[in-house]
This record gives C-alpha cells, sequence and structure tokens, in this order.
C-alpha cells in the first residue's frame, strides 16, 4: 500500500502585487476522500485550486501530485497530469459556441483523438450520470438553466473519469432544492469513482453534504482543519463564527 | 511631479507591453506551424473574417476608388495629364489604399470581434476550462483566427483591388467621358504583378496584425464587463497603428 497523500500541498505563497493571496498554505488529501475548504468571499479558495490545477504559477511552494512536483512542470508533462482532474468551475464555464454533448465531449475529441461518434456515445452516459436527458445534447448552454449548466459541466468534468476532482463554489447561485440536487450528485460520482476530491465553497450545507473532511482558510493559510462531524464543535472561534453565520467574533467582517 | 519620471514609466510600460505581445505572438506561430491544427476551427474562422466582411469591404473599395478617379482627374488637368486616371487609380488602389483600408475596416470588424469572444471566454473561465480539457488556447483558439487571416485578408484585399478599380472605372466613363475599352486597356497594360503582389503581401501582414491584436487585447482583458470593453477598444486602436506602421516600413522596402 502506498500511504503517501494523493494531493500534497505545502508553503504555498501566492500574491498579486501587493495583494498577499496565499501565505503559506499546507494542506495534504488522502487517496479517495473528499476535501471541503471553506472561508469567506476572497480569501484565495479560487486562487488555490488554480494553482493546484497549474493555471497559476505560485510565488513559492510545492504541490505534490501522487508524489510528483507539479509546480515547474513543461507544457507536455502539464497536460499529462491535467488528465488526472476533473473541474467544476464556478459559473459553468460552458464553451458558449458548442453544443451541450460537445462540452461535455470537448477533451475526448479534441485531447484524446476519440472519433465523435463514440465521443459522443460516451458523452450522452456522462449525461445520464448526472441525470440529463439526451434531448438537451443538441442545445447550446444558453439554452438551459443554471442548474443544468451546472450538471453540464459536471459531466464535462467526471466524462474522463478522472482520479480527481475539483469543485468551485458548485452550488453558488442556485435555489435550495437544486443546490441539494448538486451536492447529491457530486457526492454520488466521487463516491462512484472512487476520486478524490477537492471543493471549495462557503455554503455549509453543501460542505457539509460534500465533505469527509473540512478545512478553513483564513488570511491566506489554514487555520483549522478536521473530519466533517466535528465541524460544529470544532473548539475553533473563527470556524465557530464562519458555520454560525455570525457578525460577532474574531473575523472582522467590516473588514479594513 | 518629474516630468522625466512619467516619460521613464510610459517608456518602460511600453516596452514591457511590447515584450508582452511578442511573446504571445510567438507562442502563436508555434501553435501555428505545428500540429495538430484544428482544421474545423481553421474552416470556421475563415467564413467569420471573409465571407461575413465581404460587403464592407466591396463597399469601401467602391467609394474609395470613384473619389480617387475624381481627384486624380482634377489634379491632373492642371498639367494636362488627365490621362493618366487609369493608371494612378490603378496604382493607388493595388499598392496602397486598398491593402490599407480593406484591413483598417477588418481592424474595427474582425480585431473587435475576436477581442470581445476572447475577453468573455477568459472573463468566464472558459479558457481556464479548455486548459484543464489538456486543450492548447493557443492551438484551439488563436492558431486558427491567425491562419484564417493570414488566408484571407489577402484574399478580400484583391477583390477590393478589382472593385475599386471598377469604382474608379465607373465614375472615369460614366461622368468622365473616358471609353470604357481604353479605360480598361490601359489599367491592364500599365499595372504590374508586383503592384498587386505587393500590396497582397502588406494584406497578409496587416491580416496577421488584425488577429493578432484581437487574440492578445481578448487574452489580457481584465476582468467583468468593463474588461471585455476596454479589450475591444484596445484591440482596434493598437491595430490600426500597427498597421499604418507597418505600412510605412513594407512600402519603403518595396519601392
Ligand atoms: N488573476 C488575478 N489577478 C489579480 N488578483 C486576483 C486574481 N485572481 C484573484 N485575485 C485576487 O485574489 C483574491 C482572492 O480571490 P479568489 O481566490 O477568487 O477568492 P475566493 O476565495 O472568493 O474564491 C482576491 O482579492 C482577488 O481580487
Ligand atoms: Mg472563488
Amino acid at each position: 500500500m502506498n500511504s503517501d497523500p494523493k494531493i500534497s500541498i505545502s508553503n504555498l505563497h501566492k500574491s498579486f502585487g501587493s495583494n498577499k493571496v496565499l501565505q503559506g498554505v499546507e494542506l495534504d488529501v488522502d487517496a479517495g476522500k473528499s476535501l471541503v475548504v471553506i472561508g469567506g468571499s476572497g480569501t484565495g479558495k479560487s486562487v488555490l485550486l488554480k494553482c493546484i490545477l497549474g493555471l497559476m504559477r505560485p510565488d513559492q511552494g510545492s504541490i505534490r501530485i501522487d508524489g510528483e512536483e507539479t509546480t515547474r512542470l513543461s507544457q507536455k508533462n502539464r497536460a499529462r497530469v491535467a488528465g488526472k482532474f476533473g473541474m467544476l468551475f464556478q459559473g459553468g464555464a460552458l464553451f458558449d459556441s458548442l453544443s451541450i454533448w460537445e462540452n461535455v465531449a470537448f477533451r475526448l475529441i479534441h485531447a484524446d483523438h476519440i472519433p465523435r461518434d463514440k465521443a459522443k456515445e460516451m458523452a450522452l452516459q456522462a449525461m445520464a450520470r448526472v441525470n440529463l436527458a439526451e434531448r438537451n445534447a443538441d442545445l447550446s448552454p444558453a439554452e438551459l438553466s443554471g442548474g443544468m449548466q451546472k450538471r453540464v459541466g459536471l459531466a464535462r468534468a467526471i466524462v474522463t473519469r478522472p482520479q480527481i476532482l475539483f469543485f468551485d463554489e458548485p452550488t453558488t447561485g442556485l435555489d435550495p432544492i437544486t443546490a441539494d440536487v448538486i451536492n447529491r450528485l457530486i457526492r454520488e460520482q466521487v463516491t462512484d469513482l472512487g476520486a478524490t476530491a477537492i471543493s471549495i465553497t462557503h455554503d455549509m450545507e453543501s460542505a457539509r453534504h460534500i465533505a469527509d473532511e473540512i478545512a478553513m482558510i483564513f488570511q491566506g493559510k489554514i487555520i483549522w482543519r478536521g473530519p466533517a462531524k466535528d465541524i460544529d464543535h470544532s473548539g475553533n472561534p473563527y470556524v465557530e463564527q464562519f458555520v454560525t453565520a455570525s457578525a460577532e467574533g474574531p473575523i472582522d467582517v467590516m473588514g479594513g | 511631479m518629474n516630468p522625466l519620471a512619467s516619460i521613464g514609466r510610459a517608456s518602460l510600460g511600453m516596452s514591457r507591453t511590447t515584450g508582452r505581445v511578442a511573446l504571445f505572438a510567438w507562442h502563436c506561430f508555434l501553435a501555428m506551424i505545428r500540429p495538430p491544427w484544428f482544421f474545423g476551427q481553421i474552416w470556421r474562422q475563415i467564413l467569420g473574417i471573409g465571407f461575413y466582411s465581404l460587403p464592407v469591404v466591396g463597399l469601401t473599395a467602391v467609394f474609395t476608388g470613384a473619389a480617387l478617379a475624381l481627384n486624380i482627374y482634377t489634379g491632373g488637368a492642371r498639367f494636362n495629364a488627365e490621362s493618366f486616371v487609369p493608371n494612378i487609380v490603378g496604382i493607388g488602389i493595388t499598392r496602397e489604399l486598398g491593402p490599407v483600408l480593406a484591413s483598417l475596416m477588418l481592424a474595427g470588424r474582425v480585431s473587435a470581434a475576436i477581442a470581445a469572444e476572447i475577453g468573455a471566454m477568459k472573463v468566464t473561465e472558459q479558457i481556464d476550462a479548455m486548459r484543464t480539457l489538456s486543450t492548447d488556447p493557443f492551438r484551439y483558439l488563436f492558431a486558427p483566427r491567425l491562419i484564417a487571416a493570414l488566408i484571407v485578408v489577402p484574399m478580400l484585399v484583391l477583390i477590393a483591388d478589382i472593385i475599386g478599380i471598377f469604382g474608379g472605372f465607373a465614375v472615369a466613363t460614366q461622368s468622365l467621358g473616358f471609353n470604357g475599352a481604353l479605360y480598361v486597356r490601359n489599367t491592364m497594360d500599365f499595372i504590374t504583378s508586383w503592384d498587386v503582389g505587393s500590396g497582397l503581401i502588406k494584406a497578409a501582414v496587416f491580416g496577421f496584425i488584425i488577429a493578432l491584436m484581437g487574440c492578445y487585447h481578448g487574452y489580457v482583458s481584465g476582468r467583468g464587463a468593463q474588461g471585455v470593453g476596454r479589450a475591444t477598444t484596445n484591440a482596434v486602436v493598437s491595430a490600426a497603428i500597427l498597421i499604418f506602421a507597418s505600412n510605412y516600413l513594407l512600402t519603403s522596402l518595396f519601392v
């Protein structure tokens, strides 16, 4: 048995000018586990995911995937590592010039060079796994509701059965019922695929649903981490304030 | 305020931008010359850039040719050289006005459209999404637009040349009393293939500039709708200026 963590982040720093966003993030995720990172808006959750995905280059620190250092990869190796990933973007990030099934099949057609009819078949299967009917296949993304767009994004993320899944604010902007559907689908897919997952959110309901473990990011660092069931008695005043959505506490809500 | 400091800051900023554009262009160039090529995308762009620009380019050319004929006639009359209208219209259109004016119109239409599309993709994270799907946006998005512009802009300029010369012909025969057959023969005898060819080389360079500025400004566009708006403006303005500057350089090489 290999007991190394699937994803291992240490001493990660990233600034934009004088805006120090990440200031020494330490985070390990074991294979097959679902970790949710919670934190307020603008605390660098998306930046953290983009660093792991290789979309942003960190200023300092290390990110290991399966033990392999990924912060200084060549373009070719980057594409290979990206093959392990599936990502659901905050706004869906669907290609609006392509149909739904072409969106889902994008990687299959353009990176894996699978023939179109075979790729379409696989796309339809992935759509069925997130309860998207085949009749939606030829629509364009703009014709779908926000919740359906999220499901297309999810289908696109899981179509190649990746080992690692990332979710950026999967329920933001959805009504509570649709959000619940998305949470269930995410949990279901992560379990089915046996994937390792990192999600980021400020929605506690969603975090409880998806997480095996929860970590909280504050002022560029992970300030607490524990099993999801401990989130309500973390003993950390910052986490307690966040979980109870209270204006009273150590987090300066008015900002400065 | 130290005026030298602000000049220094402006020129540092400019050389930094020049460096970024050059690096971006180099990446685009590598993506253009190396497989895989996305032929479907190239074809879509050829239609988008080329076919739908025909009316704009055609109208620009016909009125320019017509006005040019009138001006040369008036100017030529001052030293009894009215008969040179076909020659000078031919030279003026093929070497200069066809490529420059058609490309300027295309800068307005095509650079702006490319910058808006790429910029919108950037701010909605579609370009990031493409990368996570192991697809290089330089190959999938930028190279097809550049290749299409390199092919299509010279074709459009060739059409502009023909329509522009026709505009001059129409005015000359309808209101300046030129004989139609003679006008055509004069034009044909006088214009060399280098007149046309050098204009088409210019057109290819301008086409590259048009697509490059659209892609670059879209790609570096700031966040939000405002960022995309600014990207569009920057694309058009910088494409136009680079067209004028490179036109002078190319002309001085070709004469
Ligand atoms: N590409 C970028 N350029 C400059 N600043 C950025 C960029 N991306 C994010 N930031 C800044 O980093 C901070 C964290 O952003 P983000 O990770 O999106 O927050 P969130 O936790 O809400 O996802 C914000 O202050 C944001 O303005
Ligand atoms: Mg975010």
